[in-house]
């Protein structure tokens, strides 16, 4: 892939968070760096270990293909390698993956002199994955308490955890998160909605402004969050649906073993009904 | 910030923290692997929670086994109907055992006439006759569900007079103007707090209403259950799971609900379970509630067990899946009562005579 002719001046040095120069340069349009090392590598080593793991398995579906977590009786211990081993170090994997992926993210924005919202962003999804994967199994005392890595494996999981705690929906930090989730789609169709008919108007005439923008949500709500507003809130929005879905299958568990429904009693108790 | 912000947010701080710090629990935890590793088929219950059923279901301590008399109970006692098999000397011993099982606070007078044991003129007396007949068909025809381990007068009652889980036809709730709730949208006790169904006892536990919904093709013609029917089925199974203290994987693989090969096996001793539930309240107890409606408030002797004999609708309190489970995967725990009461198996099946079942 050919470098376009400004490109070059942004391919600055320093930024690095480890090593120094060590790693510090371009292949083709891909910067390298310390963590793009490690992120192959663990890419590498994590999807042999899947394919391992696959081939010890009794399909090649790639739909049913099952790579379980250890039995609860191994605790928070190593489990041998066909038993629930290979997940962890799969998971070992992931996490080196996702990790060195979020800190590569975080060099490349300081070469470039940016703040580290995208790193900080990606950072959200990987937090709620090393919540389901270390967090609630360290607080439940197994790791056998992390989902399966297979298509269908890990949407059973998600059944029967669900059903654990007898009727989902009456999990609170799941009612926010699913919340933030709807209304980060909406918040994303109205941006771009909103900037699509601003840049275009009916042939013949000019694009618009964002001061159009801005009068269009004023006239229909009376206000307008505004050009670099609705980037905040879009991104606080995505995150938050992130962060609560992290809470919700935390606190399932650890700090609730019985029904979400029967959670609310404090609820119904109050004495503020008749 | 003026004032009142300032306020609000303090106010919402404080209640967010007393939400946060006093309405969950917390670890440590207690799991039970039920299925193949990473299938998420587990028990959960807190080390506290699980302590806690262990207290209520202490078994009493069982009376000495007695030397045989050597005589029939119908021989030495008059107007014994279906204890009369029993060795007089056993006859005794599971009086007194019954006594300490149903009525420790009222004693003998809750069912006899101090004056004449042998009269039925205390209607209670009975009812236990149906109830020992009741006994001895579960734990003879029911063994599905009740295996060896088979239930006693305690494993409902627990020392009172009236179990502590039972059931009768809820009023329905008037909506006026309103289309019908359909049975729902309160708060359900009976379903954990949700607002499914309210009453799927008069639906599942006397009626025999169809409890499975889910079709055996996908989008099969052949199904015609509903959303509201399924909701239906999900109060009933939300009771079975406050029932016996254990969640929905206890008996089902989630991933589908209706096959029978992935279920763990108690789903096969829930299935009986539930026949042998309507049996108990259709042929032991609805035919008793003449009794009861000719003493509303129980017998003379009833001390402190003073609670109406009749649910709202004039219907008898019955049974259901906590009447003997009482938040216990097993009842008791699976202790092992009825092996030191072998007369409780020597019940005689003859139905009692028929003057006696009608209420003075």
């Amino acid at each position: 892939m050919s470098m376009l002719s400004f490109e070059k001046k942004y391919r600055v040095r320093g930024g690095t968070l480890v090593g120094g120069d060590l790693f510090d340069f371009w292949v083709g349009p891909f910067y390298v760096g310390f963590f793009g090392v490690t992120t192959m590598f663990f890419t590498v080593l994590g999807t042999a270990l899947i394919f391992y793991g696959a081939a010890l398995g009794d399909t090649w579906n790639v739909w049913r293909i099952n790579i379980a977590p250890p039995d609860l009786s191994y605790g928070l211990g190593f489990a041998p390698l066909k038993e629930g081993g290979l997940w962890q170090l799969i998971t070992i994997c992931a996490l080196g993956a996702f990790i060195s992926w979020a800190l590569r993210q975080a060099e490349i924005s300081r070469k470039l002199g940016m703040g580290l919202h995208i790193p900080f962003a990606y950072g959200m999804a990987v937090f709620a994955y090393f919540t389901l994967v270390v967090i609630r199994p360290v607080l439940m005392g197994a790791w056998g308490h992390g989902f399966p890595y297979g298509i269908f494996s890990h949407l059973d999981w998600v059944s029967n955890v669900g059903y654990q705690y007898l009727h989902f929906h009456y999990n609170p930090a799941h009612m926010i998160a699913v919340t933030f989730f709807f209304t980060t789609t909406l918040a994303l169709s109205l941006h771009g909605g909103l900037v699509l008919s601003a840049l275009n108007p009916p042939k013949g005439q000019v694009v618009k402004t964002a001061e159009h923008e801005n009068t269009f949500f004023r006239d229909i709500i009376g206000y307008s969050i505004g050009t670099l507003g609705i980037h905040r809130l879009g991104l606080f929005l995505a995150l938050s649906a992130g962060f609560w879905s992290a809470v919700c299958i935390v606190i399932s568990g650890p700090f609730w073993t019985r029904g979400w429904p029967e959670w609310w009693g404090w609820w119904l108790n109050l004495p503020i009904w008749s | 910030m003026n004032i009142f912000v300032q306020c609000g947010i303090g106010v919402a701080a404080v209640v967010g923290a007393a939400v946060t710090f006093l309405t969950f629990e917390r670890p440590p935890i207690e799991t039970v692997q039920r299925g193949f590793r990473g299938t998420a088929q587990e028990l959960v219950y807190t080390t506290r929670a699980v302590d806690r059923i262990a207290a209520r279901n202490v078994v009493p301590e069982a009376d000495p086994p007695v030397d045989p008399i050597g005589q029939k109970s119908s021989e030495v006692y008059e107007n014994v109907q279906v204890l009369g098999d029993l060795d007089a000397g056993q006859f005794i011993r599971l009086m007194a055992a019954i006594t300490a099982w149903v009525s420790p606070e009222q004693g003998c007078n809750y069912c006899h006439n101090p004056e004449n044991l042998a009269s039925d003129e205390v209607y209670t007396k009975v009812v236990t006759r149906r109830m020992l007949q009741m006994t001895k068909a579960i734990n003879t025809n029911w063994k599905p569900h009740v295996q060896e381990t088979g239930v006693t007068c305690y494993t409902c009652h627990r020392g009172q007079p009236i179990p502590a889980y039972v059931w009768s036809t809820e009023p329905g709730r008037s909506s006026s103007m309103l289309a019908s709730s359909a049975g729902q949208n309160v708060v359900s006790s009976a379903a954990g707090l949700t607002s499914l169904p309210y009453d799927p006892f008069t639906a599942f536990f006397r009626d025999a209403l169809p409890i499975r919904v889910a079709g055996t093709t996908p989008h099969g013609p052949d199904n015609r259950a509903s959303i509201k029917q399924t909701e239906w089925t999900y109060g009933l199974m939300m009771h079975f799971s406050q029932a016996t203290g254990a969640n929905c994987t206890f008996c089902h693989n989630t991933q589908n609900f209706a096959n029978w090969n992935d279920a763990p096996p108690q789903r096969h001793s829930a299935w009986h379970g539930i026949r042998m539930v309507r049996e108990i309240n259709n042929t032991y107890i609805e035919p008793l509630t003449p009794l009861w409606a000719a003493n509303r408030n129980g017998p003379p002797e009833r001390g402190s067990a003073t609670m109406s004999r009749l649910g709202p609708h004039g219907d008898a309190l019955k049974v259901n899946c906590a009447s003997c489970h009482q938040g216990a995967h097993k009842p008791l725990l699976g202790a092992p009562m009825l092996s030191n009461y072998p007369e409780l198996n020597a019940v005689s099946s003859q139905l009692p005579r028929s003057a006696s079942m009608t209420p003075r």
